[in-house]
């Protein structure tokens, strides 16, 4: 049976993703901080998809113990990232340490934990790594550069991982667009433009499937994303995004 | 703006949605005062709060055993969710409303009953245990063994014993995922209630009122009766066959015109000329309990208004009192698309819980003007044939009508005390209704001092 690792197992994305691997026959390793927290997660698979699953203590805010976090689990053929830190942008302007938290989540542990399996599964010659990145990476924008900033930082790194890592191990980079989730709770967010966990987690085993590289949950996003990007500076740097 | 299924009242809510037990019972913050809500498919403001907190992601399945039919699971789970896991395996719901798209916790806050209550009684009858946190964030077990009256309380108890957590429940077994469902015309309400009671062993039975009838076909409709179908009764191979997702939706509210006279009629006789003509056939038990759960939000066919879902029991030795009651909605002239009529067994367990011995009927009302004044009439008729509504659909009765009619009351008030003394739990019908401690106090006082006066 394939196992399937998900780090930050306690997001909503990475639960609707748990349902959707478990559902295809994959052994389910839940890894989160306080994993206790998701038995009952773990009770609902075994019982819906049959399917063998257990629990992790896993702390991406530790970079110091993802290397034997790695090796303990180097048993694992997709490793799926879901952990993530928002933050709040507004106090992060003034106070470095939320602005440093957003950077460390989202990409030096991010980065940090990666490397360790990146290193695994070259000397193995197989495995696949996907990662939930955002579209927040494309352009810097003045409402949320700092978490911007950190996850076109993770972009960039899942691009260099996979060049590197063709054509054993395959690299997806997931950027889902507005996800109904926990981390969004409360904000006005455009219904057409949001998407369920399960939308989520369907477009990531798409990219496992498949083989894609980069993916957007719902297509809308990456013409959205196009004229983001498409926007000349002089003009973009007016404009209140 | 949230509003649960009759789309009325609509309110401007924060909504809490807790992932994990530990946000209930640590220190993750939550709301001074709320309500615990589900999939809203409640018919008025039992579950709306000025902040409400959704259980929808305590969705997991806990626990089943599939030789026992014995399931545990976190209170947001769906009936839905349950019957995809345990059809194929041969256990099916012990009892089910007319919709699959509710909580488990919303099924024991209304302790729903279902078309086999006068042999299964309702939805609570079939618990063997409840884990209910209470206003200081402790977990209780209760089950008919355990803390009895907290689980009475619970049972029926419209949330407001605190947060239900889990439940285990016994389901039934089947052969078939089929019903052996036989149809009978009823010429009028008289026919009705000797159907009913001439049938009143079969495991099934609902009967659909054609409300516009008047004078001698005054209550004519149609009585189902089914029974889970055998396995040597069915020739096809998947006799456990799950249902399938919804196929329609209703794809936006429909202007309140559109609700008239001549469309009610016709949707009446497009509804009747649909079941079966044959007198007794085999039907997969989505069109034979939830026939509406086809499509996908058809509360929008009643306007943005919304509608009044009325739904009341009148004791058995009283039953001839639909008919005064039918007359008078007649006379109106304000229609209802679906009048569904139900006999009642005896129900003995859960303090507040709706059921009793006797007739059922309810019915829909688009809400337009004079509703409401109509609605108090027919309170009025209610109470004079000794019976009471229901509470989850209900968003307008007055205080005085529900005490009244409720004669438990004094005792659900005292069991409260135990996990809800302060009132954190609290939703818009238990203030509307005074079920919270503050009233409680007066309305016991006023009770004691009837009762001192009786004695005098």
């Amino acid at each position: 049976m394939k196992k399937a690792l998900l780090l930050g197992a306690s997001s909503d994305i990475a639960e609707a993703c748990a349902n959707v691997f478990a559902q295809k026959g994959f052994e389910i390793v839940l890894a989160a901080r306080n994993a206790e927290r998701l038995q009952p997660l773990a009770q609902d698979l075994r019982i819906k998809y049959q399917t063998e699953t257990s629990l992790r203590e896993f702390d991406a805010a530790d970079p110091a113990s993802h290397a034997s976090f790695a090796s303990s689990a180097s048993d694992a053929d997709v490793v799926l990232l879901f952990f993530g830190y928002l933050g709040d942008h507004q106090k992060a302007l003034h106070d470095s340490e939320e602005a440093k938290k957003i950077m460390q989540i989202n990409y030096l542990s991010a980065v940090s934990v990666l490397s360790e399996f990146a290193n695994l599964f070259e000397k193995r010659g197989s495995g696949a790594i996907l990662a939930v990145s955002s579209v927040a990476g494309e352009r810097g924008r003045q409402s949320n550069y700092f978490y911007g900033s950190a996850k076109a930082g993770l972009t960039a790194f899942l691009s260099g991982l996979r060049n590197r890592l063709h054509p054993h191990v395959h690299v997806a980079t997931v950027k889902p667009g507005f996800v109904n989730t926990k981390m969004v709770e409360g904000l006005p967010l455009p219904a057409p433009l949001t998407a369920e966990p399960m939308q989520a987690a369907q477009s990531i085993y798409d990219a496992f499937r498949k083989k894609k590289n980069t993916v957007y949950t719902l297509p809308v996003w990456r013409l959205i994303m196009f004229v983001i990007r498409s926007i000349p500076e002089p003009l973009f740097k007016r404009m209140s995004l | 703006m949230l509003t649960n299924w009759n789309l009325y009242p609509k309110i401007n809510v924060q909504t809490a949605t807790p992932r994990f037990l530990q946000d209930l019972t640590r220190n993750t913050k939550l709301p001074r005062t709320f309500i615990a809500r589900g999939l809203g498919r409640s018919y008025g403001d039992a579950s709306l709060a000025p902040k409400v907190l959704a259980t929808e992601r305590l969705n997991k399945i806990l626990r089943f055993n599939q030789d026992t039919g014995v399931l545990q699971c976190q209170a947001g789970v769906s009936l839905d969710d349950i019957l995809k896991l345990t059809v194929p395996k041969g256990w099916f719901l012990p009892v089910t409303p007319g919709t699959k798209f509710i909580t488990v916790g919303g099924a024991i806050a209304s302790n729903v009953h279902g078309k086999n209550h006068h042999v299964s009684q309702s939805f609570g009858s079939h618990l063997l245990q409840i884990e209910i946190i209470d206003d200081a964030r402790r977990m209780h077990a209760c089950s008919p063994e355990e803390n009895r009256e907290l689980f009475e309380a619970t049972c029926g108890g419209m949330g407001l014993t605190g947060i239900i957590y889990s439940a285990t429940m016994q389901l039934i077994p089947i052969e078939t995922a089929y019903i052996r469902q036989t149809t009978l015309q009823a010429s009028n309400i008289r026919h009705f209630f000797e159907l009913f009671e001439k049938f009143q062993h079969s495991t099934y039975s609902v009967g659909w009122i054609d409300c516009l009838k008047k004078g001698k076909s005054a209550g004519r409709g149609a009585l189902m009766v089914g029974e889970h179908a055998a396995a040597s009764e069915i020739k096809k191979k998947n006799l456990l066959r799950l249902h399938r997702p919804p196929k329609l939706r209703i794809p936006f509210t429909f202007p309140s015109f559109v609700l008239n006279g001549w469309s009610i009629r016709l949707f009446n006789f497009l509804f009747f000329h649909k079941t079966p003509k044959k007198k007794t056939g085999l039907e997969h038990y989505e069109p034979f309990f939830y026939p509406l759960d086809k499509i996908l939000e058809w509360n929008k066919m009643y306007g943005k208004k919304g509608f009044i879902q009325y739904q009341f029991v009148l004791p058995l030795k009283n039953k001839e009192g639909i008919i005064e009651i039918l007359e008078k909605i007649s006379q109106s002239g304000q229609g209802s698309f679906l009048a569904v009529l139900k006999l009642f067994g005896k129900q003995e367990q859960g303090i507040l819980s709706f059921p009793t011995e006797g007739y059922t009927l309810a019915l829909d009302f688009p809400i337009k003007k004079g509703l409401f004044q109509l609605l108090d009439e027919l309170d009025a008729l209610v109470e004079k044939h000794e019976g009471r509504l229901y509470l989850a659909k209900d968003a307008r009765m007055k205080k005085e009508f529900f005490q009244s009619s409720y004669s438990s009351l004094p005792r659900f008030l005292k069991a409260l005390k135990k996990t809800n003394s302060k009132g954190k739990f609290k939703s818009m019908l238990s203030e509307r209704l005074g079920l919270d401690q503050e009233e409680a106090a007066a309305f016991l006082a006023k009770i004691s001092e009837e009762k001192k006066e009786l004695q005098h």
